[in-house]
């Protein structure tokens, strides 16, 4: 098969033709949006900040639901994240929506380590995706995508600073995740303090370095309102399922003796502004920013860590596949290495303990010789001794026996020697013998 | 108006399943109505489609068509009668000596066209000298590894660690199949090309030249192709695997009941009844390319851009580049680790590889093996 010759004049750039009709790809942000409207959306907000200052219930005013649960306790031991998924629906959109709270934050006594299992649970839902990207039967875009598209951040309305543990927990999030902050129950403080609160908060963001999310002004359809809404950054937000009658209408308000703070009024709080730039004009963006900001950053640091490269010293660029195998014959050469230490470790083990045990082995012969030695020498002591007593039982018998006959013979003779007889018989015996073998 | 659902478990704790009735509120009062109750029931999730479209706008969009057929088949009119100007090669290098090439080659234009605010970089494939030689054997080939090409370099950025915010797409989305209008049926260049290629790309394979075709000499070669096709196991877009639902599954039987689609391009107006129409003059009559009872150009052209250019762009991407993604991963995993493969296990069928697969290790180097890999048909 002779070779082929490909000529690509794309590279060139690609020329601007004009039409002479109508042909109809106008059409492509239809069919791209029903596929998404037949697909579904998900969306995922974070909410971070302390027990008590009424996340659960903006949640609820913002997607005009109640969602779950009960306030939860003041006396939890650290701070945990829990995470609902609800399905929204309105008109023909439906939406995944997850909404993840931060349980318990704010509330120990010891807070250094608060910040921790948030940024640890953002990284697993980037981690998730990650592997699932990284695998290789992999179902993108059936994935149910768990990252999170929007922190939004609430600070308590103490009319004065931010908290050192809101500067450090947004410095560790602001690379990771969308950061919108809002100052919470915002009925709490006065028009003219709440101005001040602003500033203060803002310059203390700026001079921490901290990055919140900046609402997008290149698009011209939305420039102006996002810039606008910018420049009222943090949200004063008051959040309140419930509804007062005002005139002839019923809105959501919280009621005070001194009046009614009603939730949608623009002069009495930033609620509506919160809700128009997360929802009604930004959430794609959120979701887009989340998508190639910060999750290819994640994955960048990920797989640098893991120690791939996009070049060699060459940079000829290397394949995923060669780094990784690469790695995988790296680390199994040191699974084998280590296994071969454990080896010899536990053969020079077995040798000490062997060397060990013939060691006691020799004493306990050695010290079973010498008992029996030990043992020897007394057994021959006592048959000597035994002997000399027997031989001594022997004479004596012998004397006993020469003793009798010679009483007996004296009986015979007469009674008087008896006592003298007596008396030799305490004699030695030897004579009494030779006496006795006399008569014999 | 909300249907409310808590639906999936959760971080830490787990959350009881249970269903809301929906609530009374009304329904989300359409744009433009006013009612003394404030809009306290909208919550604005719908307008993430307008988002959508916004960002879609300003993006911009790719489309990658390839053109494959004999010469003289008309495949650059037909572009140029599609995109209503002058995309085709030809119209790109009007000087250059018309002539066959001796092989098969792959030429590429791209243009930047735009209409009612929406921007589409259209890039068309030509092929000449697919079919022009005394011996066609393997002219496949070249088109099958330009096409493989073009997943590998998407694969290759994709795998990068610092990557493109927006990867370049130059997968070929489209092929359409020019069959010569002989009435009879299919001739086996033609079953060999929609057979290897119909696993890797969306294949649209339409009767080039049909006003040499009466109706009826029409339908019975369409009904032969349908069933040749069928008996071939070939699978042409639409493909019935693929469909999603059955609303799907109804408008694609639909289409698959007419292709291959008979057409005739032009690329000169001509006034029919007062008005000027894109047509064919011969002595006996005009005939009228957007007129569907005189050729289906226009079915051709709503399916392949107004109705069905973004089902075809996610076939491309979420299945014929997945299938190449797969197999290529399992290739390199089978080539890095030291047993040498003992047959394709890994390799699905559909990828138009052969049965047989070589023993031994490929060489070094990754573009070696990808060469060998993408030759290997």
């Amino acid at each position: 098969m002779a070779s082929t010759e490909i000529a690509r004049q794309a590279g060139e750039g690609a020329r601007g033709v004009p039409l002479s009709g109508h042909v109809g790809f106008d059409s492509m942000p239809d069919q791209l949006v029903n596929k998404s409207v037949n697909h579904g959306f998900c969306f995922n907000i974070l909410c971070v900040g302390e027990t008590g200052l009424g996340k659960s219930t903006l949640m609820d005013t913002l997607f005009n639901t109640k969602f779950e649960g009960e306030p939860t306790q003041h006396n939890q031991p650290g701070v945990t994240l829990k995470s609902n998924t609800y399905e929204l629906q309105e008109s023909n959109v439906r939406l995944k929506l997850t909404v993840v709270n931060t349980v318990g934050f704010g509330d120990q006594i010891n807070k250094e380590d608060s910040y921790k299992s948030i940024v640890e649970f953002i990284d697993a839902q980037f981690e998730a995706y990650l592997q699932e990207e990284l695998k290789i039967k992999r179902t993108l875009h059936s994935y149910h995508d768990t990252r999170i598209h929007a922190c939004l951040y609430f600070i308590a309305p103490t009319g004065h600073s931010l908290k050192s543990l809101d500067l450090v927990t947004m410095k560790k999030l602001d690379s990771k995740v969308n950061i919108i902050p809002i100052i919470a129950k915002s009925d709490a403080i006065s028009k003219s303090e709440l101005a001040k609160f602003k500033i203060k908060i803002t310059s203390e963001l700026v001079s921490n370095g901290v990055q919140i999310y900046q609402f997008p002004t290149d698009d011209e359809s939305v420039a102006e309102i996002n810039s606008t809404m910018n420049s009222h950054l943090p949200f004063a937000v008051v959040g309140s399922t419930e509804e007062v009658k005002i005139g002839n209408k019923m809105v959501k308000a919280r009621q005070y003796p001194w009046g009614t703070v009603q939730v949608e009024n623009e002069t009495h709080c930033d609620f509506v502004k919160l809700r128009e730039m997360l929802i009604r004009v930004n959430m794609e963006d959120l979701r887009e920013q989340t998508h190639t900001r910060h999750y290819e950053l994640y994955r960048r640091c990920k797989l640098e860590e893991m120690g791939f490269k996009d070049t060699d010293p060459d940079s000829k660029p290397f394949s995923l596949q060669e780094t990784y195998e690469a790695k995988r014959n790296e680390f199994m050469g040191e699974l084998q290495k280590k296994e071969e230490e454990m080896r010899q470790m536990f053969v020079q083990r077995v040798k000490e303990k062997e060397a060990e045990l013939k060691e006691a082995e020799k004493e306990l012969h050695e010290k079973f010789d010498r008992l029996k030695k030990l043992h020897q020498d007394e057994k021959k002591k006592l048959e000597e001794k035994k002997k000399s007593l027997d031989d001594e039982v022997n004479t004596f018998k012998q004397k006993k026996t020469a003793a009798e006959l010679l009483q007996n013979q004296a009986q015979q003779a007469g009674g008087s020697t008896t006592l003298k007889r007596d008396k030799e018989r305490k004699n030695p015996p030897e004579t009494h013998l030779f006496m006795m073998n006399v008569v014999f | 108006f909300c249907l409310l659902q808590q639906c999936l478990g959760t971080h830490e704790v787990s959350c009881d399943l249970y269903m809301v009735a929906s609530s009374t509120e009304p329904q989300p009062q359409a744009k433009g109505e006013k009612t003394p109750i404030s809009d306290t029931s909208y919550v604005g999730i719908d307008a993430i489609l307008e988002q959508m479209r916004r960002k879609a706008m300003k993006q911009g969009f790719e489309f990658n068509v390839m053109v494959v057929g004999q010469s003289g088949l008309g495949k650059s009119t037909l572009m140029n009668t599609l995109f209503k100007s002058k995309v085709s090669r030809k119209s790109v290098q009007p000087n250059v000596e018309e002539r066959i090439p001796k092989t098969v080659e792959i030429k590429s234009v791209s243009h930047d066209v735009e209409e009612k605010g929406v921007r589409m970089k259209l890039t068309v494939i030509d092929t000449p000298g697919f079919g022009d030689q005394i011996n066609n054997e393997n002219c496949w080939q070249p088109i099958m590894k330009f096409i493989n090409d073009q997943y590998e370099t998407y694969l290759q950025e994709e795998i990068n660690i610092n990557r493109k915010k927006r990867i370049p797409d130059t997968r070929v989305h489209c092929c359409i199949y020019f069959i010569p209008p002989t009435g009879h049926c299919l001739r086996p260049l033609d079953v060999e090309f929609m057979r290897h290629l119909s696993k890797v790309v969306n294949i649209v394979p339409v009767i080039a030249k049909a006003d040499t075709l009466t109706l009826e000499e029409r339908d019975s070669f369409k009904k032969t192709i349908r069933e040749e096709l069928r008996a071939n196991g070939i699978d042409v877009y639409p493909q019935k695997e693929f469909d999603e639902d059955a609303e799907d599954r109804m408008i694609n039987d639909k289409i698959r009941e007419m292709i291959p689609f008979a057409v005739v391009g032009s690329d000169q107006e001509y006034q029919v009844n007062g008005k000027r129409i894109l047509g064919r003059k011969t002595k006996w009559g005009t005939i009228e390319v957007e007129n569907i009872a005189h050729c289906e150009f226009a079915y051709l052209r709503d399916l392949l851009i107004r109705t069905h250019m973004q089902n075809i762009k996610d076939i491309t991407c979420s299945i014929h580049y997945e299938t190449y993604r797969v197999r290529r991963l399992n290739e390199s995993n089978i080539l890095f680790t030291s047993n040498p493969p003992d047959h394709p296990a890994v390799q699905p069928k559909a990828n138009g590889q052969p049965e047989e697969q070589p023993a031994t290790p490929q060489p070094n180097g990754v573009a070696a093996q990808h060469e060998a890999l993408s030759h290997e048909m």
